[in-house]
């Protein structure tokens, strides 16, 4: 602690704080415009200077505070100096603060009403105005470079925060202005449309098109991806107008993606669900809800036990799920419940339960800080997760080594300093070679595996298919490259693996899991801050939807319904007999809907028609079925299938609570009334229940549901919402005194003998690999502005930046197909074909191809493959064998 | 070539040097002033004129003496008797010259500017007894326009390379002590002690260091360094390497500004020459010493002279200045350490390793030691580059040296140091030159550049010019700078244009004195100056102007007159 004077009066600082930090912590007001707390200081509107003794007139802002400095603020050279400048801002910028959006929260005008300025002088000064042209290419916000004064903030913050520096200085001088490279529209550059920059500006030069400001807002989850972004709701009459990130948050820290932030108007959007619809004579009909659920009741009651089948949803509360479950299996006595986890982690959670005892993430977010070693495999992240995306790369600007293994040239590639280009189904052989590296020049950690791990002697044994020959032919990697990341992993600890739906959608999903915790536990990279597995989860609440029992093999909280003693006690509080056997898989589900063996479906919050591979079959199953029940906030593809529609709630209009890909279980707040007739999904099948005759669904609110989550769910005991007003809470979370686990296996592993598992494995190719007839590789995945189908398709700013699907070719193979960029072109697969355009480019390599599936209008999941993994049955949605063909004209 | 080969190549050089003497020979300055007056014509008429009389004569093209005023300059040479040098000679005079002088032996007073050498020519005086050169004192322009730039024999046969010679058998510390006595400082501007730059530079720790030549050469009223560049380059290699040697940096670079076409070309071709023949490269002479330099060419915008803002456009970056602290010798390009020095400045290091500390130090004030080169322009009838000893009177500089006013008109004011300098009145030009002195008055001796005004020079105008340049080459980056100098600029053009208002002066002073004080660097701390100082000065100059709209002097540059 050092001891500065700031003005005569005695302050104490800590070493290494600026003069301007310390005395605006201190409560003294210093004027300043291009400072920002979040950014490192620049020195450029030299308007924070003051004087300091023995040193003469610095900026407060870089100037780093030394013991017994003696620090004037408000000297007449400062006070004048600081006038002119500020005189100088306002000759050259617009002067119509009340039209401006900016009005009343416009640090220019703070430091103009501070500062004052010299009436005479300043009438005296020469206007300059400024005349560039306003950028209004975003649709989010609009560039005013007549309202800017060139603090540097924006380019700073997409440089330092967002960490890919889309935005700069261009010219010199008095011509100097913000541009993009070649000085073009904003939305024609790489800005990814986040809104970092337009929250930290601090005049009206960035500003939101969505002018209303809110009257109030409600703390809340975002409702996007599993990243869960803490977020302020900015509602408005009954809509929600905007959205702010909760800058005390240690999972974003206020940041938000431009999903989280400028995504919401769906909520309000007019094709919500507002009414019960029942189908009939094809058509759909407005009912009632008594009507409705009469229905629903009775018809649900013909098909109780396994010809039942429900799905719960990865996008609602851990309420709603756990009242989905509960009534599939105490009321419709099946353990046929599931979630889209299937499609996406559930290798995670078998792979992870197998080698370490818990199927959930290891570390929390905020260890990406820690890592000296990131690798980052099958995993787009700041496509798919953004805001995790953009802490990997501010961990890279800090000096952490990056490895990223995709097929694709991602835009993290630019960032690392390894790309691993593996083959579309080459992890194993990737990550076992890495292994073998590892193990044979003597880098693995010896003491770890001796006392913490099991199994190690067979997993070495396996290791000798790997040699680099084998991994260099299967995978197309380099060696050296292989032997690089290898001994890079293992000695730039601590190290942290980051992967999602690259390793798992696979036929070999739950294998290419093991193959990673095999690498943490080879190097002790498990159980410690910086190191462990992360996996990425999906959506906002698909770590939810599991936790809460949404699977056929589990109640809530991974309790076998295998376990005699487990089904005992939910028997003894659910007040009924329940099914020891463990019900049917996603897919196997309509599968078995088209064999005539599964007839009533309950479809909570999804949209399989269109997400599931080879969804063909969904679709047909779903026509097959004698009573379909779909819940939802749109009318989504899956819904057309319905005989049954009941509109339900979304995030925005609910109480209750998400978990996250880091295990944070957090409060969902209602912040507007439900639209039109919706209702919560908790209440929804809570009445469908009731009216069946069940006991044990008179929930008031969700908070109570939590209350009984907690009584049978150990890892859940110490959860209350009263707790989770304060803060989130990392399960297991055992008491109420206990503080929740951020960091798992730290002492022991959750394996029934206390060790982590090491797994031998064997190479495994896809199940479909590239033939004469389809000579092309097919992986498909995300965008960064859209969320699957029905909710960003809504928001005309998100379909503006992303209007259409298009398949990714390399111009090699485009070149050989007589393709061109732009081209109508059909993708056919041994299930199906699809006609979309093409849009030519080096991201992908020889012999692949990419495509999203977040446009109804290009259903890709018709071709993909549904070869499942067989521990995990998790379909292979990220290798298809297609065929690209030019179409023939029209449209 | 190895250490132990030096001294016999030397020798060979220095018998090459006195053989060259046993012949007639005929010199050409073709630098760039030379050039732009048609010294190459010259050139071309000296080897036709070679040519078509069969004459066994050598022709040398050599850089450029610092007698602008009257270039192209010609020397001839015929054993037995001095050097002739000659000014103005065009292509006819050239020939009318070379008629009389080389086939008849009858040198021709009539465009005769002085001999170098033994002997007397009648009615021609000897070179240094040339008003032009009388009171100066000339070390590191000794040899420009003597020798052939790029020819590394002449450089050795003339001294070159003793001063590292030397510094090879000292120690590092012992080097900078030298540098330290004599006293040395930064030529560019700042005037920091040389030799405690290098210590600093020493004494930090980092993976690599480097020696940045600062050749950007940005005043306005400045050609001196690129004189230096053109005409002695070996000087400035070796003064770097000597350089290297005493803060332990292996790698150089010479920043010149991209319009210097000419000293690109010669420095490329002697950084050549010195590596194939062992003075650069990854064992100096066999020694084990690696010292490389490369060359890099700026991009236009006057900030990158800056020291930080040099480093920064070096790296790629926007040519913007850096916050120092850090200091350059602490954490420089690259965030290594580096030491940025002048052109001049390292001109000087070879020479105080060569002939002593004490050498240098002898002329001089007590606190500005040894000679500065300057750049003589404006008004003057004599302009040039020039050396004198520190101390010199700006008096005897205008009038002994520049020979006075042209035209018959009077001297109104001196503008010192290029753009961030400042002004002095005729009636202060007894002040002495250096670096303290200069300060103290306002004026700054910045890089040397020394520009006579007459007394038809309207202060306004100048002022006004100064102000279009510090628009034109802000570089953006802090407010007060950026809109400071489009808000002086406008005033002064209003000013000028006979538009302005009498709260005019009053508004200039303000805006100049906060901006002395808040702009982040050194351009925008200085520009106010010159303003500044023609409103102390001349005031009713901008009183004629404001009230009635018309400039006092009424001469050519302002538009409104």
């Amino acid at each position: 602690m050092l001891t500065i004077f700031i003005n005569g009066e005695e302050v104490k600082a800590k070493s290494g704080r600026t003069i301007l930090q310390v005395a605006l912590d201190a409560g003294i007001y210093i004027p300043h415009l291009c400072y920002h707390p979040d950014l490192t200081p620049a020195g450029i509107c030299r308007l924070c200077i003051v004087e300091v003794e023995g040193k003469g007139i610095v900026a407060s802002c870089q100037a780093v505070v030394e013991d017994g400095m003696r620090v004037w603020t408000e000297t007449p050279m400062v006070q004048k100096a600081r006038q002119v400048s500020l005189e100088l801002i306002l000759t050259n910028h617009m002067g119509d603060c009340l039209s401006c959006p900016k009005n009343n929260e416009c640090k220019l005008q703070e430091v103009a009403s501070y500062i004052g300025i010299d009436e005479e002088r300043f009438k005296q000064l020469r206007m300059l105005a400024p005349q560039f042209p306003i950028d209004d290419s975003n649709p989010f916000f609009i560039r005013d470079p007549n309202r800017c004064v060139l603090c540097g903030i924006c380019v700073r913050t997409c440089d330092e925060i967002q960490g890919i520096g889309a935005i700069n200085y261009a010219f010199s001088g008095f011509a100097t202005t913000i541009a993009t490279f070649g000085n073009k529209p904003i939305v024609e550059s790489i800005c990814e449309s986040c809104g970092e920059c337009v929250v930290r500006c601090p005049t009206g030069a960035l500003t939101p098109k969505e002018r209303r400001k809110p009257a109030k807002e409600v703390k809340t989850i975002c409702t996007y991806c599993g990243v869960g972004c803490s977020i302020y709701l900015g509602v408005r009459g009954n809509e929600v107008v905007s959205v702010r990130g909760v800058k005390e948050s240690p999972v974003n820290e206020g940041r938000l993606c431009v999903k989280g932030r400028f995504g919401y108007s769906f909520i309000n959007s007019q094709d919500r669900l507002s009414k019960p619809l029942i189908k009939r004579d094809g058509k759909f009909v407005e009912v009632s809800w008594d009507e409705a659920l009469d229905i629903v009741a009775s018809e649900f009651s013909k098909y109780k036990g396994n010809m039942f089948a429900a799905i719960g949803s990865s996008r609602c509360t851990n309420e709603d799920n756990y009242v989905i479950q509960k009534f599939a299996r105490a009321v419709m006595q099946t353990n046929n419940v599931e979630n889209c986890a299937r499609l996406c982690h559930a290798p995670t959670v078998t792979g992870l339960n197998i080698a370490f005892g818990t199927g959930g993430g290891t570390n929390p977010i905020s260890d990406i800080d820690n890592a000296s070693c990131i690798f980052v495999i099958g995993s787009n992240t700041p496509v798919a997760h953004p805001v995790v995306g953009i802490r990997i790369r501010r961990a890279k600007r800090r000096g952490a080594t990056l490895i990223v293994a995709d097929p694709r040239r991602i835009e993290l590639c630019k960032h690392a300093d390894i790309w691993l280009n593996l083959r579309p189904g080459s992890d194993v052989a990737l990550l076992m070679g890495m292994a073998k590296v590892i193990y044979e020049q003597g880098l693995h950690d010896e003491k770890f595996i001796e006392e913490r791990c099991e199994n190690f002697e067979a997993f070495v044994e396996s290791l000798k298919e790997f040699d680099l020959d084998f991994v260099e032919e299967t995978t197309g990697v380099p060696r050296d490259r292989i032997i690089q990341a290898a001994t890079l992993y293992a000695t730039r600890k601590p190290s942290l693996i980051i992967y999602s739906l690259g390793i798992t959608e696979h036929s070999h999903g739950t294998e290419n899991v093991l193959a990673l915790a095999n690498l943490a536990m080879l190097t002790g990279n498990i159980g410690k801050q910086g190191a462990g597995v992360m996996p990425l989860r999906g959506q906002n609440n698909v770590q939810g939807a599991c936790d809460m029992g949404c699977i056929p093999t589990a109640f809530p909280g991974y309790q076998p319904v295998k376990d005699d003693e487990v089904r005992k006690k939910f028997e003894e509080a659910w007040g009924c007999k329940l099914s020891g056997e463990p019900g049917l898989t996603l897919v196997e589900m309509f599968r078995e809907a088209l064999n005539g063996n599964v007839k009533a479906f309950y479809i909570v919050g999804m949209d399989p028609a269109y997400t599931v591979a080879d969804a063909s079959m969904v679709q047909e199953a779903l026509r097959k079925a004698e009573f379909v029940v779909v819940q939802d906030i749109f009318m989504t593809g899956t819904a057309q299938f319905a005989h049954v529609v009941l509109p339900a709630t979304s995030f925005a209009e609910k109480d209750g609570t998400f978990t996250n890909l880091e295990r944070r279980v957090q409060l969902v707040r209602k912040a507007i009334e439900p639209i039109g007739e919706a209702r919560p999904d908790w209440w929804i099948t809570c009445e469908i229940a009731r009216r069946m005759g069940a006991k044990g669904f008179d929930y008031s609110h969700p908070s109570e549901i939590m209350e009984e989550i907690a009584r049978l769910t150990p890892s859940f005991a110490g959860i209350s919402f009263k707790r989770l007003e304060v803060e989130g809470i990392q399960w297991p979370c055992i008491s109420p005194e206990h503080m929740g686990t951020p960091i798992l296996h730290v002492e022991r592993f959750n394996t029934p003998t206390g060790k982590g598992h090491f797994s031998p494995l064997h190479y495994k190719p896809p199940a479909e690999v590239p033939d004469d007839e389809y000579p092309i590789v097919l992986t498909t995945g995300r965008s960064l502005y859209h969320f699957h189908l029905a909710m960003t398709r809504r928001v005309s700013g998100l379909m503006a930046l992303h209007p259409e699907e298009r398949v990714w070719i390399n111009p090699q193979d485009a070149m050989k197909l007589g393709i061109s960029d732009g081209d109508l072109v059909k993708v056919i697969s041994r299930r199906g074909e699809v006609l979309t355009k093409a849009r030519v480019t080096e991201e992908v390599a020889q012999g692949t191809a990419f495509m999203t599936f977040h446009f109804y209008e290009v259903p890709t999941n018709i071709i993909t493959n549904p070869a499942l993994c067989p521990i995990a049955k998790t379909p292979e949605f990220k290798v298809t064998a297609v065929r690209i063909e030019k179409a023939n004209g029209g449209s | 070539m190895m250490l132990k080969d030096f001294e016999a190549f030397r020798l060979r050089a220095m018998r090459e040097w006195q053989e060259m003497h046993l012949k007639p020979f005929v010199t050409v300055g073709t630098a760039s002033c030379g050039r732009s007056v048609g010294a190459l014509e010259t050139l071309d008429a000296v080897k036709d004129f070679i040519a078509k009389h069969s004459v066994d004569c050598n022709v040398l093209e050599v850089g450029c003496m610092g007698l602008c005023y009257c270039e192209p300059i010609m020397g001839i040479s015929v054993p037995g008797a001095p050097r002739v040098f000659y000014g103005k000679v065009g292509a006819e005079e050239a020939h009318e010259i070379l008629e009389q002088h080389l086939l008849r032996g009858k040198p021709v007073a009539k465009y005769a500017l002085g001999t170098v050498g033994d002997g007397i020519v009648d009615g021609i005086q000897n070179l240094f007894e040339n008003p032009f050169f009388k009171k100066q004192l000339r070390r590191v322009l000794s040899r420009c326009g003597f020798v052939e730039p790029t020819n590394l024999n002449h450089y050795i046969a003339t001294g070159g390379y003793e001063g590292f010679l030397k510094a090879l058998s000292m120690e590092p510390t012992q080097i900078i002590e030298e540098l330290k006595n004599s006293g040395l400082r930064g030529r560019g501007g700042a005037g920091f002690p040389t030799g405690l730059k290098w210590e600093l530079a020493r004494k930090s720790t980092g993976d690599e260091k480097y020696i940045v030549c600062n050749g950007a050469e940005g005043d306005i009223g400045a050609f001196m360094d690129r004189l230096i560049m053109e005409s002695d380059p070996y000087s400035v290699i070796e003064g770097m390497t000597i350089a290297g040697l005493a803060v332990g940096a292996k790698r150089g670079y010479i920043y010149v500004r991209a319009e210097y076409e000419l000293a690109f070309h010669v420095l490329e071709k002697a950084i050549s020459t010195a590596t194939q023949h062992g003075l650069l490269g990854r064992d100096i002479l066999g020694t084990g010493l690696q010292f490389e330099v490369e060359l890099f060419k700026a991009a236009g915008m006057y900030i990158c002279g800056e020291e930080t803002a040099l480093m920064n456009s070096m790296e790629g970056q926007r040519g913007t200045p850096r916050l120092r602290p850090p200091f350059p010798t602490q954490s420089g390009l690259k965030g290594m350490p580096t030491v940025v020095n002048n052109v001049k400045t390292l001109a000087n290091v070879p020479l105080i390793l060569r002939n002593g500390a004490s050498w240098f130090s002898s002329v001089g004030t007590e606190k500005s030691k040894g000679t500065v080169v300057l750049s003589l322009s404006g008004c003057v009838e004599r302009q040039g580059v020039i050396e004198v000893p520190m101390g010199i009177t700006l008096r005897e500089v205008i009038y002994e040296i520049g020979g006075g006013i042209a035209n018959g008109r009077k001297l109104k004011a001196v503008q010192t140091g290029g753009p961030l300098g400042g002004i002095i009145p005729e009636w202060m030009i007894d002040l002495t030159l250096d670096y303290e002195t200069l300060r103290d008055v306002g004026s700054p001796l910045g890089s040397g550049g020394i520009i006579a005004l007459d007394d038809r020079t309207c202060m306004v105008d100048v002022a006004r010019a100064f102000a279009e340049f510090a628009k034109k080459e802000s570089c953006g980056y802090c407010i007060p700078c950026r809109l400071g100098t489009a808000q002086i600029f406008q005033i002064l053009d209003e000013i000028a244009k006979g538009h302005g208002k009498p709260s005019d002066v009053d508004l200039l002073v303000s805006i100049g004195e906060a901006m002395k004080v808040s702009c982040f660097c050194a351009f925008g701390q200085g520009v106010p100056n010159i303003v500044l100082a023609t409103l102390k000065h001349f005031p009713n100059e901008y009183e004629e102007h404001i009230r009635s709209g018309r400039c006092p002097i009424s001469c050519k540059l302002s538009e409104g007159g």
